[in-house]
């Protein structure tokens, strides 16, 4: 047995089905010895795609996401990948092949220091030296990845180490990591603290984060959420732990989400900020979510409590176990008045739209798309206007909403959405995004026909990158710089065609209906085309 | 305000560059910075001096706790430590001034430990503030170089 066979061991024996990838040189013995073994390869175009599938899948399933790629440009291809993930908090390995590590540190073909380079995106990272260390190193991990606050790690190895032999291959059962004990119970005297002046609060509400999703608290949230009453609001990356149409919850904050949940959340005397790093996009203005009221601020990384905000109690511990330790104190709460206030802020400050009739309307097509899609299914938004209409309008039910919230990366969806179909098949997956994010990812249709994976792919064309020219519509006085893609964007029929993908276009709403009933009939690849008019507005 | 970051972390090959890259990264400050061994051969001690507000000295201490191979951080006061820094100094002397340097050096308890005909190297151990007396008082003369190790510090005893 060799290094490389070892290391595909240890994937089999963390249960890793899919790895996402590039091969090269270095990472060549790994790629060898994965062939004998169940799990499967997809093969992307572009290494920065096979972190981001990576995320999807990580995403739905809750496992850790494995990509490997090889040496130097393979490598650094995977930075914004990293990047993306690190800021989303996804768990994830990204296994990177290196020249011999003899050689390490002369400039050699294709050598990067690729630790070096990702240090300040990665949780953790390895650079094996020895084929005896390849079972430890690959056990702490996937620990490391996949507990506490959620993170990738990177896994370095030189060509001659996956060659070398090993003696005896034992995966370890246990990690221990001496500087590395997460907190995940929160401590009893804060809980009760919290719950006594929830007890008194007159308006309390509870900010959602996408930490809630990455520690699985979904359940125990609403069940308490809808319990005691408790409106709740969320982030972007929050989006999908209440239901859209749930009664008590009251919409995504920030300066791109609803005003309704902002003065929510700022009218409040009490707030819950869980699994939420309280960064600029949700909260502009910090100090109107601390003065006049209490702050809760619950979450795993005991860092990011009190980095952005000062909290009135600080709560470090995992979401499901904070929430669960909730769920079993006896109090009452009454605040029926609050709940009257906020419903009436629901339904009256809502933004009215003139939409153009000779293009798509986003925000009626999308929310007529969340109500033709599977109840269950996975919505991808990617980054741009798209991004910010699907969160406003996507109606989410029982599936999942994801996007790039913290480093907002654009090219996201489709590798996302491919990989989160991988990670369940069964459920129905559609990426969302412009003709200026897609023209960024679209060669992963070729990896999409490839490996047969039928995700649904929604383009809203409006021949600019949206979101820059709104920017610069209200800062520039529309004074357009680099942001007219129209001469370059391919003709998308043809390019469906070309690769064999069925195609739909839908110019207006007139048939906007049969054609989202057409796309989503079948459980296969499409792509659709939106015509959205380029002066649209988010704001 | 001023603050001392006692950090133990592994003694493993690129953890300089991790916890100097958090600094640089978040924008922290490094007044200055020692390494060494420990008694025990897989520990490093840091010392670190830095300075900020309340809440950047918060998270200096929050953040290096993060980094998986910090084992621990023991954050404390200039005035609960007991600190020292070494400086060595190459001065060029001459008839006239080699008098100066050793009455300098015998004053502020420096050694003389090594000389040429024309230099002579001083070495010093002492408070931060006192090796900045001493750097005051040889520019005067003529330094050549100098070399100091940062302050190194720990927290006074105290009886539990």
């Amino acid at each position: 047995m060799i290094g490389a066979d070892a290391m595909v061991r240890c994937l089999e024996n963390e249960g890793i089905t899919t790895v996402y990838g590039y091969p090269g040189v270095a990472i060549c013995p790994f790629y060898n010895s994965i062939l004998d073994s169940k799990i499967q390869t997809i093969l992307v175009r572009t290494e920065q795609n096979a972190a981001h599938a990576a995320s999807g899948e990580a995403r739905v399933t809750g496992r850790v996401g494995v990509c490997a790629v090889t040496s130097g440009p393979g490598a650094t291809n995977l930075i914004t990948g990293i990047a993306t993930a690190f800021a989303d908090s996804i768990p994830m390995i990204c296994i990177t092949g290196q020249v011999n590590s003899e050689l390490l540190g002369s400039d050699v073909f294709q050598e990067a220091d690729i630790t070096g380079a990702v240090e300040s995106f990665v949780k953790y990272s390895y650079l094996i030296k020895n084929v005896e260390d390849i079972p430890r190193v690959f056990k702490e991990a996937f620990y490391i990845a996949n507990s506490g606050r959620k993170g990738p790690v990177l896994i370095d190895v030189p060509i001659d180490v996956q060659n070398a032999a090993i003696k005896s291959f034992k995966y370890p059962e246990e990690v221990n990591i001496r500087a590395y004990k997460p907190t995940i119970k929160g401590h009893a005297v804060q809980i009760k603290k919290v719950i006594r002046e929830l007890e008194k609060a007159k308006r309390p509400i509870i900010c959602a984060g996408g930490g809630v999703h990455l520690s699985d608290a979904v359940q125990e949230l609403r069940d308490f959420a809808h319990r005691h009453r408790i409106p709740v609001v969320s982030t972007m990356m929050g989006i999908g732990v209440m239901p859209t149409g749930d009664p008590m919850y009251f919409g995504m904050v920030g300066n791109n989400g609803k005003a309704y949940a902002n003065r929510a959340m700022n009218e409040s005397d009490f707030l819950v900020m869980v699994g939420a790093r309280v960064a600029d996009r949700a909260i502009s203005q910090p100090d109107l979510i601390t003065t006049n009221k209490i702050l809760v601020h619950i979450d795993v990384d005991p860092a990011e409590i009190g980095k952005n905000v000062g909290p009135s109690i600080p709560l470090v511990g995992d979401a499901k176990h904070i929430f669960d330790d909730f769920s079993r104190q006896e109090f009452e709460c009454e605040h029926e008045a609050w709940i009257q206030t906020l419903e009436g802020y629901r339904e009256t400050m809502v933004k009215k739209r003139s939409p153009n009739p000779d293009y798509v309307d986003p925000a009626a097509f999308i929310e007529m798309l969340s109500g033709e899609m599977k109840e269950d299914a996975v919505y991808v938004a990617d980054v741009g206007q798209n991004q910010i209409w699907s969160c406003n309008y996507h109606v989410v039910r029982a599936g999942r909403f994801l996007t790039t919230g913290g480093m907002g990366t654009m090219g996201y969806s489709i590798p996302a959405a491919m990989g989160a179909k991988r990670g369940n098949m069964e459920k129905q997956v559609v990426a969302v995004c412009g003709d200026g994010s897609f023209q960024m990812s679209m060669m992963e249709l070729a990896t999409i026909m490839q490996h047969r994976i039928p995700v649904k792919i929604i383009v809203m064309k409006n021949n600019y990158l949206g979101m820059v020219r709104e920017y610069q519509h209200y800062n520039y006085k529309d004074h357009y710089s680099v942001v007219d893609i129209s001469g370059g964007t391919p003709d998308l029929e043809k390019l469906a065609s070309a690769y064999g993908i069925p195609f739909i276009r839908v110019e207006n709403m007139a048939h906007a209906s049969e054609k989202i009933a057409a796309f989503l009939k079948e459980d296969n690849t499409m792509l659709m085309e939106c015509l959205v008019d380029p002066m649209d507005l988010v704001k | 305000m001023k603050r001392i970051y006692s950090v133990s972390v592994e003694n493993r090959a690129g953890v300089l560059c991790k916890v100097s890259g958090l600094f640089s990264r978040r924008c922290f400050n490094i007044d200055s910075l020692a390494v060494g061994e420990t008694e025990d051969p897989e520990i490093s001690c840091m010392t670190i001096v830095s300075s900020g507000n309340q809440r950047t000295i918060e998270q200096i201490e929050k953040q290096l706790n993060k980094k998986i191979d910090v084992i621990k951080v023991k954050t404390f006061e200039e005035k609960d430590s007991i600190s020292r820094e070494l400086m060595l100094i190459k001065v060029k002397y001459n008839r006239g001034t080699r008098r100066d340097i050793m009455e300098i050096c015998e004053i502020m308890k420096a050694d003389i430990v090594d000389m040429s005909n024309t230099m002579m190297m001083i070495q010093i151990c002492d408070l931060p503030e006192r090796i900045k007396v001493m750097l005051d008082m040889l520019k005067s003369i003529s330094i050549v170089e100098v070399a100091r190790t940062g302050t190194l510090a720990l927290p006074k005893c105290v009886d539990n």
